[in-house]
């Protein structure tokens, strides 16, 4: 009983690695229509840029450098989702999907490509912020505090990201500029710029994401391409654009995940996508999204 | 014509025909190597380019282009998978007239470029690939292997750490052929040495958080975490160990098959503490110092891995037995020479080739040192124990290879 709490609050800590990612896909894909098979390549280019701060900024023991890539490493991140959406995914949003889909699968493997070619395979150090070192002993099972601090950090963010689309002005002019951009230009709204900054931000996450996982997997060119096939299940299971789909099946299935490892752990990768064939059987708009 | 010229020109139709003569196995005077390897994955850094500048080193070193012979080297990228592998294979031997397949990181593809090199009676110097097949179940005349095997990892960690008071295990094993061997060899290992397995979990391959398998450990309350896996397999695991406090609750990891620039990834911070089994360690003597100070500059400030030096050891060790015999057509001859010939490079030491391919030579138990212990750039392991070349190695007759009779 004991070691099943323990896999479920791990399982709970990997759900939030998928819900924050998943969320930025929704995001993106959501309201720009494109299916962005960069975010594994941003995810990873957030964990570079935070290593690269901290080789930059080492500051005796204390690591500025970890808290400073928390904000650094998503802008300069965005900065690039901003160069991408301008001057390539521009020019596709009148095409259909298919052809968003194979320029940013072709752009992360470029990206992956380069990254691979100038640091090696076996990837970079990064220790956990001596801050967050250390852990509890619930009893149960020993919680690291890194651990602790990735979900409450991710839950924020998610519900943030929620709240803001889903609640404000400015997510329903988001959403309503995906609707009928031409309708809502009319109303004096910079939409192409919105659009952008859309992008942007969903690549932001990916880049949060990616400074989160530093510290606790392994910082190589390849790990952003082990996660997001994983995490495109889970938008798919959530449904494609759903931002609440993304974070609750993202954490969900992250539990399901963790109680496979202890059951049958043979079967840990194979879990998700076996609940993803069934979900799209039965619904095949995935648990959240709308069917049109 | 004048005297002078006709006297040169005998000259020189005398020298061609001495040469002529003389290397008339060898085509051209030029001999051919193919290092094949990973150059774009896994295990780009510990084998890749660096196996290259190793085989250059060697040829270097060998002095043998000195007497005329010419050693061109190729390289291509096998991507880990045997179909690919073998089909470069082929066709460096059928089209490209390579005479000797070098490195071969990844045991599926070695064994595959194995059977080609027979077929084709070429010679295939191993150092990259792991699996003892190579010299058991799958030996070939054709084959030679350095550097180290499962059986050997298993055995060096394995017993010695269960020697050292690590008498309980729980194994956290990838799932497929390697880390099954891995499990398997190693399991056979602490039992002979008194030890006993509480228990062992499969992860899948390509695994990015460990913390249930890891939990799984911890409440084990084995002593030893043995991590059968490899690459970013056991730098996540061991990261991920760190985190959860398993070193510090008393428990200790070891490391099946974990390479210098593992270690170099991880970093100390993370890694200390750690045992390993290896045959080679740059900061071992002053002859691998300098092979380290020559290497590091070539290959982006990697310091060599085993498996470098033995590709660097295995080249010049083949140079030698192809300039006694003269001859780089026949592969079995050659292979056969290089069994009856003594080892003896500045990386390895002296050493020999059994009858089944096997190259024996010490290995060394090593520890990680922590940050304190580490004083410059890629200063990373201690020596624990030497395990003499003769234990090192799975004995000859428990190989199940049919070159031994």
């Amino acid at each position: 009983m004991q070691a099943l709490f323990g896999q479920l609050l791990v399982g709970l800590i990997n759900g939030a690695f998928y819900a924050m990612l998943s969320l930025g896909l929704a995001v993106i894909f959501g309201l720009l229509n494109i299916i962005n098979f960069t975010h594994g390549a941003l995810y990873m280019l957030g964990a570079f840029c935070a290593w690269y701060i901290l080789q930059s900024v080492h500051i005796g023991d204390f690591q500025l450098g970890y808290w400073s890539s928390l904000i650094i490493a998503p802008l300069v991140v965005g900065a690039f989702g901003v160069l991408i959406e301008r001057t390539m995914l521009k020019r596709l949003y009148k095409l259909d999907h298919l052809y968003g889909l194979l320029l940013t699968f072709g752009l992360a493997l470029v990206i992956q490509g380069v990254f691979r070619n100038e640091f090696g395979s076996s990837g970079l150090p990064y220790d956990i912020p001596p801050l967050l070192a250390g852990g509890f002993n619930l009893g149960f099972m020993f919680l690291p505090l890194y651990r602790g601090w990735v979900v409450v950090a991710s839950l924020v963010v998610c519900l943030a990201t929620w709240y803001v689309i889903e609640r404000t002005k400015l997510g329903s002019y988001l959403r309503a500029g995906t609707e009928n951009p031409a309708l809502v230009q009319a109303f004096g709204i910079n939409v192409p710029l919105m659009v952008t900054l859309t992008f942007a931000f969903g690549a932001a996450l990916a880049a949060l994401a990616g400074v989160m996982a530093a510290p606790i997997y392994q910082v190589s060119p390849m790990m952003g391409a082990d996660i997001i096939i994983v995490v495109f299940a889970v938008v798919v299971i959530g449904g494609m654009g759903s931002i609440m789909g993304a974070i609750v099946t993202g954490f969900g299935l992250g539990i399901v995940e963790g109680l496979t490892k202890y059951f049958y752990p043979e079967a840990s990768t194979t879990v998700i996508f076996v609940i993803m064939v069934i979900v799209l059987m039965i619904k095949p708009a995935g648990l959240f999204g709308k069917e049109h | 014509m004048n005297k002078a010229t006709r006297s040169l020109l005998a000259l020189a139709v005398a020298g061609a025909l001495a040469v002529g003569t003389a290397s008339a196995d060898i085509p051209n005077n030029t001999i051919k190597l193919g290092v094949l390897s990973d150059f774009s994955g896994l295990y780009k850094d510990l084998g890749g380019d660096g196996s290259v500048v190793a085989a250059k080193l060697a040829v270097q070193d060998s002095g043998i282009e000195k007497k005329g012979i010419k050693v061109e080297i190729i390289q291509a990228d096998h991507q880990n998978k045997p179909d690919v592998g073998s089909a470069i294979a082929r066709r460096w031997y059928d089209s490209e007239g390579v005479d000797a397949i070098v490195d071969v990181p990844t045991s599926s593809v070695a064994l595959a470029v194995a059977q080609v090199t027979k077929d084709k009676n070429k010679v295939f110097l191993a150092s990259g690939p792991g699996s003892s097949d190579l010299t058991g179940k799958s030996c070939s005349p054709n084959t030679i292997h350095w550097t180290y095997d499962t059986w050997m990892l298993a055995n060096g960690t394995g017993t010695a750490i269960t020697k050292h008071g690590g008498n309980t295990w729980f194994f956290i094993t990838a799932d497929y052929a390697f880390g099954h061997a891995l499990q398997h060899d190693t399991t056979a290992a602490v039992e002979k040495a008194g030890g006993k397995v509480l228990g062992s979990v499969n992860v899948p391959i390509n695994t990015q958080d460990f913390s249930s398998y890891l939990l799984q450990a911890q409440s084990s309350k084995a002593k030893v975490i043995g991590l059968a896996n490899a690459g970013g397999d056991t730098i996540n695991s061991i990261k991920q160990a760190g985190e959860f406090g398993i070193v510090k609750g008393g428990q200790q990891l070891a490391g099946l098959l974990v390479f210098i620039t593992d270690i170099h990834s991880l970093g100390l911070q993370t890694a200390q503490g750690l045992t390993l089994t290896t045959t080679f360690y740059w900061d071992m003597n002053a002859q691998t110092r300098a092979f380290a100070k020559r290497f590091a500059p070539l290959d982006k400030g990697i310091h060599p891995t085993m498996v470098h030096a033995g590709v660097y050891a295995a080249v010049l060790d083949y140079l030698k037995a192809v300039e006694a015999l003269h001859d780089v057509k026949d592969g079995v001859k050659i292979v056969d020479e290089m069994k009856k010939m003594p080892t003896d490079d500045p990386l390895f030491g002296k050493g020999s080739i059994r009858v089944d391919g096997r190259v024996l030579h010490p290995a060394y138990l090593m520890q990680v040192k922590t940050p304190a212990e580490s004083k410059y750039p890629w200063d990373y392991l201690k020596l624990v124990a030497t395990i003499p070349a003769d234990e090192a190695f799975r004995p000859l007759k428990d190989d199940g290879c049919s070159l031994v009779k």
